[in-house]
């Protein structure tokens, strides 16, 4: 190979004069961590409300709730993040669209968004399964005790379905970190465009990129330590974890 | 045919089997009984190497099968078994159960195979079930069309690692049928059941098993006429209850 | 709003978009499907061969495509098939590797991650009774494998491989960042040639959708007849 390696590129200075390459790299691990939970946060919350939807008596809502998993996980999110940042501010009345172009950090806002609602999709499909792999008999105890409807799932069928979902929701939450690099497609500095970025003005491809491999492997595994650590601290006696069909990235 | 020398087996730190010894001669049938969990299904399985062992030695026809230069495939192709949950092949036909084996293990050439599936279908009585899927049998039929997979490759011997206890009571007959003419004709068998009415029809020898040792190993009538051991006479006593 | 939405530039772009770039799309998620497919199952077989060396090496690789997101082992690829080619043809530069076959051969290596832990949860669902009869009819390891094992995996894992294959449809418009023309990225290149972004990309949004969702109504029409046949 004639490759030229040169792993010292790190501690030089990048092209904005300021940070070296490896701070701008920290710059962007931030930019990642800081996009993923903010996106997590509404996949979070939009996908539990839409997973509870789904499995109520309430025909109509549960074909609504249908509709909203279908829309977000039959497009591709790279083609969403772009119906946010290109089309959305096109379509909406044009003063809030001149006031959404002009905001500063909109990759950063579109990308939270695009990311969250995709994601959302598939916590609500976990968040689904969940409840209904619950015993039928639960759902009715709840209800002869008395429980109305939002008791019921707040104090009976919710707690055990988390419990029984943390393995598939930790997943979903290490894809949001990983599908965030998508954002770099509409301008977002997360770790790897910043890693491509040091390609382009450096020309050291492979450290470049063997540095952020290795940024998001660690990740991956302080994320899953920690979320196996609050499944254990949550973790109901005599209940085993509960494993998802196994498609998916 | 087939002799068993001491053998003993560990799971981990857990004794199942200790220092079991048999043999069973040309054409000979030897049921073996004992409780669940004495160590039965194991001993068996060891016979054509499915489980492997610690200690001991076990000779096949000549040829050791704990020895790691032994062609296990090659002797286990010599050997039929037959198992307690049929293990038919649910994605293959019926008469493909019967011939894949032949062609794969044995080389036949399809043409022979065929003839061969379809005479021994035949013999069990399940001719008219050659395309049907496993699924679509009952499962006294499902495990007679087992037997005749094993018979198709010519064995040597059979095994057989309870083959009735997964069935419906009123199945269990026909499988016993074809295993009561089975041994008739001449066939050398180590047997796994409860079934004592089989044994007391055609086996030469009982052996009773408990917690992985062979407490007893008798000629037939001499097992049910007076048992030695108390731990066989109190399952004898159970067993035969009903 | 929509009263300037312009019918005229999709009309008009038809031919592009699906001759160029559609059937670009479909083949590459075609061929990564088969070859991820293939590379998947062997992997699976080493991580339970019960051979250490095999099983981590097989592990680390699957871990390894399972940590990092898609769009940067695209770069990875886009950069290092041409040093790989070099160094299998022993060339003396690196080799330049057209589009197609270098989308191709990172799409096959990084679905065959998933493919592979989709296979291994299919050969794990065959009963060992399955295994123990085949070795007692003296089936040798090959032939276990071949003829009992993986056709019943195959068979049950249908639904969830070809859902992995929709999700891999899905994914191939990521090859948007190394500026190939699949289909999203001829939609885009007339978008940015007309100035006619809202059109192109509500276009392709609908496109995509519609066939994401016709696949998996398929598939789940399959796995409901899957589950009575069983």
């Amino acid at each position: 190979m004639n490759y030229h390696w040169n792993w010292d590129i790190f501690w030089e200075l990048s092209p904005d004069g300021v940070h070296t390459y490896f701070q701008t790299l920290m710059l962007g691990t931030a930019w990642t961590l800081i996009t993923a939970a903010c996106a997590w946060i509404i996949a979070f919350a939009s996908g539990s409300i839409v997973g509870v939807v789904r499995t109520t008596p309430y025909a109509i809502a549960v074909r609504l709730g249908d509709v909203y998993v279908e829309l977000f996980r039959n497009v591709p999110l790279l083609v969403q993040m772009f119906l946010w940042y290109f089309v959305f501010p096109e379509v909406v009345p044009h003063a809030f669209g001149t006031w959404l172009k002009q905001l500063p950090n909109g990759s950063f806002y579109t990308a939270v968004v695009a990311l969250g609602l995709y994601m959302s999709a598939r916590v609500a499909e976990q968040v689904r399964a969940g409840i209904l792999s619950l015993p039928r008999g639960q759902r009715q105890a709840a209800l002869a005790l008395g429980l109305t409807l939002p008791q019921t799932y707040a104090y009976v069928l919710l707690p055990m379905t988390y419990r029984i979902i943390m393995p598939p929701l930790t997943s979903e939450l290490l894809n949001t970190i990983k599908n965030s690099a998508v954002a770099l497609t509409i301008g977002l500095m997360e770790l790897t465009a910043r890693a491509r970025a040091m390609q382009e003005f450096s020309f050291q491809v492979f450290e470049a990129f063997t540095a952020a491999t290795i940024i998001y492997i660690i990740i991956n595994i302080v994320v899953t330590f920690a979320m196996r650590l609050l499944e254990r601290r949550i973790a109901a006696p005599g209940y085993l974890g509960f494993r998802a069909p196994a498609a998916g990235h | 045919m087939i002799t068993i020398d001491a053998i003993s087996k560990w799971y981990g730190p857990t004794q199942v089997l200790r220092d079991c010894s048999a043999a069973v001669a040309k054409g000979e049938v030897v049921v073996v009984c004992g409780p669940s969990g004495s160590g039965k299904s194991t001993l068996i399985k060891c016979v054509n190497g499915l489980e492997p062992f610690q200690k001991g030695r076990i000779d096949v026809d000549g040829i050791s099968v704990g020895d790691p230069k032994t062609d296990l495939p090659k002797l286990r192709a010599r050997i039929g078994m037959v198992f307690q949950h049929f293990e038919l092949f649910p994605h293959l036909s019926v008469l493909r159960n019967l011939t894949l084996p032949q062609i794969k293990v044995l080389g036949r050439n399809p043409d022979a195979a065929r003839d061969k599936a379809v005479s021994l279908l035949d013999r069990v009585g399940l001719r008219v079930h050659a395309e049907k899927f496993p699924g679509q049998l009952s499962g006294g039929q499902q495990q007679r069309v087992a037997i005749a997979r094993a018979l198709a490759m010519d064995p040597i011997a059979m095994l057989f690692d309870e083959p009735t206890s997964a069935l419906d009571p009123e199945m269990i007959q026909e499988v016993l049928d074809v295993m009561v003419g089975l041994a008739k004709d001449g066939m050398t068998m180590i047997v796994v059941t409860h079934e004592m009415s089989f044994a007391r029809k055609v086996a030469n020898r009982v052996a009773f098993m408990d917690k992985g040792e062979i407490v007893e190993d008798a000629p037939t009538a001499d097992f049910f006429g007076k048992p030695r051991s108390e731990r066989a006479q109190l399952f004898l006593s159970k067993i035969l209850q009903h | 709003m929509f009263v300037n939405f312009d019918f005229d530039v999709i009309w008009r772009s038809l031919p592009y978009l699906f001759y160029r770039g559609m059937t670009f799309t479909l083949l590459l998620t075609a061929l990564a499907t088969a070859g991820g497919i293939v590379i998947g199952t062997l992997l699976a077989l080493m991580r339970l061969s019960g051979t250490t060396a095999l099983t981590v090496a097989a592990a680390a690789y699957v871990n390894l495509m399972r940590s990092v997101p898609f769009v940067l082992m695209i770069f990875w690829f886009y950069f290092l098939v041409p040093y790989i080619g070099q160094w299998v043809t022993r060339s003396a530069q690196p080799i330049q590797v057209g589009a197609f076959a270098s989308c191709l051969i990172t799409f096959t290596l990084f679905e065959a991650a998933f493919f592979c832990e989709i296979m291994r949860a299919g050969i794990q669902s065959i009963s060992r009774g399955q295994v123990a009869a085949a070795q007692a009819l003296g089936m040798t390891y090959p032939t276990v494998m071949g003829y009992i094992v993986l056709p019943q995996a195959f068979r049950n894992m249908v639904p969830v491989l070809l859902t992995q294959t929709i999700i891999l449809f899905q994914d191939t418009s990521l090859v948007y960042v190394i500026s190939v023309t699949d289909f999203l990225g001829a939609a885009s290149k007339v978008a940015e040639r007309d100035g006619r972004l809202v059109e192109m990309y509500t276009f392709a949004a609908a496109v995509y959708f519609i066939i994401s969702l016709v696949a998996s109504r398929a598939v789940a029409h399959l796995q409901r007849r899957v589950a009575i046949i069983r």
